[in-house]
């Protein structure tokens, strides 16, 4: 490498570095609670609300109790699973995901916790006039799907092929949260998402109800993983979460029931 | 790296004697070197332990897979050239200019370095996008950036011109003027002197920008993602194929990855031979 750098900026090099440094140390000792027990619950994406909702709660039934949400997209939190991570409770936004962690021996028994459906996203005022699936194949409607890759995108292609439709989407985005943001962004004029993310949006957008989405039913599987050292607050919170209290939490915030 | 014919002739004889070279070279530094070396290659090694070879070729030949490499190197290689057009005449503005508030514009230059990705990403929908600053004047123009592949080299080059322009400023200064004031009072013009002296001079220097300009536009992945979208030959380069791949067939991703580092070395290789003859 033959670049060369000016003085200021290798001065700002050392100080970005030790920046970094603190930043590291700092986040480290975040990571010991006072004598107390962290459990770490990792989650699919859609799942962060309700997680973090149930986790608080939880965290003031049992004081000692420190829970850290790991969340990300189902099947990256899967690998990090396979790889070791030390997670002590695993929910997935698809029984395919989880699945593989079963077959894997990695994961106790799963236990369903919520359904969630496709609906249309809109920007607010619905520009484009969608009213229904049949709208997204109309031509000149700038849409934007997940990828077939990705769970939700797997979904839109059933609800899609069962409707007898063809989509010509403008993009096909690596998670439903990169189509939410097309729509918030109003970029796209109308997008397909979970019941979930129009509810989590607000008044960003519009959500559009069709018939069709019952053809693709996604459900959230919950379980523990195997050799976990906190095996009893394991079960504790996967307990909290099935309860009546963990169910209204997911209800309220658009979930189905299992 | 920017020495004269004559001294060059004189430091690649002066590179024989054992004693020259440990004058600037103490012995403790070969350990950290090592250590930093292992760093980045033990990645990459392990990275190529996870190749299926029976299977490579087909993985990193599939239509997906071609369709993204053709997309990447294509847009890659406009941005590049978009970031010499524009960032050659901005580090010579920053290196020879004598204007105030000159280190505050350096500063705000080098901001998409530090600015992650997806930021730089959202902030180019802010300034291009339907809604965005020069989005809606564009669009009465029937000029519609999004989910097009000009969103993709607008995204390449916002983070990659910072990288030519820090390296060609960096050589631009330690070369000095002084062959530019002797060519000036010869009776060259400012062009002149900028074409025939400056930047010939400089050459390493471009060169080397010019490389991590491409390669980082290569790589590209936050900005061009969240600013431009991803279809299939239009605007899934390599790296958003790379991260797709991996939510069902993680060979493929690791196939094409190595794919991705392969062209990085060879392009690297390849500039730094020729800017070092």
């Amino acid at each position: 490498m033959t670049a060369v750098l000016p003085r200021r900026a290798r001065a700002a090099g050392a100080a970005l570095v030790a920046a970094s440094a603190a930043v590291v140390v700092t986040a480290c000792s975040t990571g010991t609670t006072d004598g107390g027990t962290t459990l770490t619950v990792y989650a699919a994406a859609s799942l962060t609300e309700a997680f973090e909702q149930i986790a608080a709660d939880f965290e003031t039934e049992h004081p000692d109790v420190d829970v850290r949400l790991g969340v990300a997209g189902s099947s990256t939190l899967a690998a990090q699973i396979q790889q070791g991570a030390p997670a002590d409770v695993f929910a997935s936004a698809d029984t395919s995901t989880m699945d593989e962690l079963v077959a894997d021996g990695l994961v106790s028994t799963p236990q369903d916790i919520a359904a969630n459906a496709l609906e249309i996203v809109v920007p607010p005022g619905n520009p484009a006039g969608v009213s229904a699936l049949a709208d997204l194949a109309e031509p000149g409607l700038r849409l934007v799907v997940c990828a077939p890759e990705v769970p939700c995108g797997a979904a839109t292609t059933a609800v899609v092929g069962h409707a007898g439709l063809t989509l010509h989407p403008v993009s096909e985005e690596q998670s439903v949260t990169d189509v939410l943001g097309k729509v918030t962004a109003g970029e796209a004029d109308a997008g397909l998402v979970y019941v979930t993310d129009v509810a989590r949006a607000g008044d960003q957008v519009e959500g559009v109800m069709f018939r069709e989405s019952a053809a693709a039913v996604n459900t959230y599987p919950i379980a523990t993983i195997t050799g976990t050292p906190r095996p009893a607050l394991a079960d504790e919170f996967v307990d909290a979460v099935l309860s009546d209290d963990g169910r209204a939490v997911l209800a309220d915030l658009g979930f189905a029931a299992p | 790296m920017t020495a004269p014919a004559t001294t060059r002739a004189a430091r690649r004889r002066a590179t024989r004697d054992p004693a020259e070279v440990a004058a600037g070279l103490p012995r403790w530094a070969f350990l950290p070197a090592a250590v930093g070396g292992l760093f980045v290659v033990l990645p990459l090694i392990a990275l190529g332990t996870r190749v299926d070879l029976t299977g490579y070729w087909g993985l990193v030949t599939s239509e997906s897979a071609r369709a993204a490499l053709v997309l990447s190197l294509r847009t890659a290689a406009v941005s590049t050239l978009l970031c010499l057009g524009l960032g050659v005449p901005m580090a010579i503005v920053l290196a020879r200019g004598r204007f105030r508030g000159r280190n505050l514009l350096r500063a705000f230059v080098l901001v998409p370095l530090v600015l992650p990705p997806v930021v730089g990403g959202v902030a180019l929908l802010a300034t291009f996008g339907r809604r965005g600053l020069l989005g809606e004047s564009m669009e009465v123009a029937g000029l519609q950036v999004a989910f097009s592949t000009t969103a993709v080299v607008i995204a390449q080059t916002f983070v990659a011109l910072p990288f030519l322009v820090i390296s060609l400023e960096g050589s631009l200064r330690s070369a000095g003027t002084r062959y530019d004031v002797v060519a000036a009072s010869l009776g060259a013009g400012p062009t002149t002197v900028l074409r025939r002296v400056t930047l010939p001079l400089v050459r390493p220097g471009l060169l080397s920008g010019t490389v991590l300009a491409f390669a980082r536009a290569l790589g590209e992945f936050g900005a061009t993602i969240t600013f431009a979208g991803s279809l299939q030959g239009v605007t899934r380069t390599l790296p958003l194929e790379i991260y797709l791949q991996r939510e069902t067939d993680p060979d493929a991703a690791v196939a094409l990855s190595l794919l991705l580092v392969a062209i990085a070395v060879v392009v690297i290789a390849g500039t730094h031979h020729r800017a070092t003859p």
